[in-house]
């Protein structure tokens, strides 16, 4: 089953941060990239630029409107993100909880909805 | 492989052999792996155009051979070149092929054998079940790794890699290419068969895509479990395995609507059913049920059997079928057979009963987010015609469902639902004033 890891973290506060502090927070996830790999569960997962570059679209009777940033002023914004193929749920989380970024900010583990399905 | 699909059978029907004979001769399961794979592929692409060799099995285990020894050869270069002599000094690298040749003849008895075999290290107790699944698929069913990715709906690196430490674990265990040990050997078929039940039901699962190029994992779970089936013909559950998948199977042209929406199995047309599936599943339950002692797949497909024997859905035996269920409870009792018990019960002894099963279950952690305990619910409702309950039951279910067209289902049954709940709403309202 496939999970979405969003990776949230506060923009402000990882600007801020000493380059050495942003180093082992990097170094740290891309170890746990490397495992995912190694044990195949990775499926793909990138960075993000940051969320001043987003552009946000609507379009309401036919009228799209863009503004710039993200849809919500949270103080938190989503960073990256990664997918996972696991055996659980619960392997899902155990990978999250291991993510830097939970210490600091949080993750958010989603299912992927499978286009398979059984007749009930 | 992109072959005739004669030579693609053949080829499937050998790898397993090959793989065992160079195995044996060789050992390295990891890196003889690899050598099938390629000389299978070789054979894809020559055969067509050359033609087929005289001795087929023994081109490949040829072809195969000299791959493996090459590779040993140049890795033990390198591992000479890159490391310090303190180091252990690995097996020297084998004869050349040539050798092959000769002990050929003794080994082709064996070859069957060897499949089994090959299914009892792929399904190492050790390896997670995605990864026993994959090595199977390659192993013994003679996937090639994109084909696998492909019907797994992950990325060929990504299967690749899992493939690659699925073996590093085998060789980590020190596993050996033999039979389990008698002991064991009970407790290992039970896993090759849970890996078949796997393989099987990860095929039958109806795509809403259209990814028509997905490969038929059904088709090689059934095809694999045949293999057992005629290595191991004495054994109930091997019998009882092929017997549930054939009958379910059969219902596959019944299953999806337009557009890939479910059709759930009260409402299938039974004339597409696939009688041929259905009759040499019954016939494979009743001889096993009679001579062989009882086991869940057994029972599984005896309950199959019920509804396949059901000419309509409502002349479907369903005390038969709780009898069956009561039977499988007792003998490998989890919260999804007691769900399936819950649906004969409410079709028996009417809903009531069957909720208070379902409330057992809810403090049962194995079945949290198990959309299917509100679809049951749901069903149960309906059963009572209490229709908004219903039609909460099945959007809560909706809610919790990670497959598309499982969601779409019960979405727009609940939709089905509310409206008719809002009809009987207003007819009543009208009918008291």
């Amino acid at each position: 089953m496939k999970y979405l890891l969003m990776i949230y973290q506060n923009p402000a506060t990882w600007q801020g941060m000493p380059e050495s502090e942003k180093k082992a927070f990097m170094d740290e996830a891309g170890a746990i990239v490397d495992e995912l790999i190694a044990s195949g569960e990775w499926v793909g997962g990138e960075g993000l630029a940051d969320p001043s570059t987003a552009a946000s679209v609507r379009v309401r009777d036919g009228v799209p409107a863009v503004t710039d940033g993200p849809f919500a002023e949270a103080k938190e914004q989503v960073v990256g993100y990664c997918i996972v193929d696991c055996e659980s749920r619960d392997r899902a989380i155990e990978i999250a909880i291991r993510w830097p970024d939970a210490r600091r900010w949080g993750m958010e583990v989603r299912p992927i909805l499978s286009p398979d399905g059984v007749e009930m | 492989m992109r072959t005739d699909a004669g030579t693609e059978h053949l080829l499937r029907e050998l790898a397993p052999q090959v793989l065992g004979a160079v195995v044996r001769r060789y050992g390295h399961f990891d890196a003889a792996e690899d050598a099938v794979q390629e000389a299978l592929l070789a054979a894809a692409t020559q055969w067509p155009v050359e033609g087929m060799p005289e001795r087929p099995r023994g081109w490949l285990v040829t072809v195969a051979s000299r791959r493996l020894t090459d590779q040993l050869r140049s890795d033990e270069a390198r591992r000479r070149r890159e490391t310090a002599a303190a180091l252990a000094e690995p097996p020297g690298p084998p004869g050349p092929a040539g050798q092959a040749a000769a002990a050929e003849d003794g080994e082709r008895a064996s070859g069957q054998d060897d499949t089994l075999t090959l299914l009892f290290l792929c399904c190492h107790p050790e390896l997670t079940p995605a990864s026993q699944l994959a090595l199977t698929l390659r192993a013994v069913g003679g996937l090639t790794t994109a084909e696998i990715a492909r019907a797994f709906l992950v990325p060929e690196s990504t299967m690749a890699q899992r493939i690659s430490r699925a073996k590093q674990r085998i060789a980590a265990t020190g596993a050996r290419f033999a039979a389990p040990p008698a002991g064991e050997w009970a407790s290992r078929l039970r896993v090759v068969l849970h890996v078949l039940y796997l393989m099987f039901n990860e095929g039958y699962a109806a795509t809403s895509g259209g990814e028509t190029s997905r490969p038929e994992l059904t088709a090689e779970a059934i095809r694999l479990t045949r293999a057992v089936r005629g290595l191991l013909p004495g054994d109930g559950e091997v019998a009882g395995l092929l017997a549930l998948m054939l009958l379910t199977e059969a219902r596959r042209p019944a299953r999806c609507g337009p557009g890939g929406t479910l059709v759930p199995l009260a409402e299938q047309d039974r004339s597409r059913w696939d009688q041929e599936l259905i009759g040499e599943g019954l016939a494979l339950v009743t001889g096993a049920l009679t001579t062989a002692p009882l086991g869940a797949y057994q029972i599984q497909a005896a309950i199959a059997a019920v509804h396949a024997e059901a000419a309509t859905a409502a002349e479907t035996d369903w005390p038969q079928i709780l009898a069956l269920y009561d039977l499988l409870e007792r003998i490998s009792p989890s919260p999804v057979v007691t769900l399936n018990r819950a649906v004969a019960v409410a079709m028996v002894h009417g809903p009531r009963p069957a909720l208070d099963l379902l409330a057992a279950l809810e403090t049962d952690e194995r079945m949290a987010g198990n959309h299917r305990l509100a679809a049951v619910r749901a069903h149960c409702h309906e059963l009572a015609r209490d229709h908004g309950a219903a039609a909460d039951e099945y959007r809560a279910a909706a809610r919790t469902a990670t497959s598309i067209p499982e969601r779409r289902y019960l979405e727009a049954h609940a939709a089905q639902l509310a409206a008719t709940a809002g009809l009987a709403r207003a007819a009543g309202t009208v009918g008291g004033q």
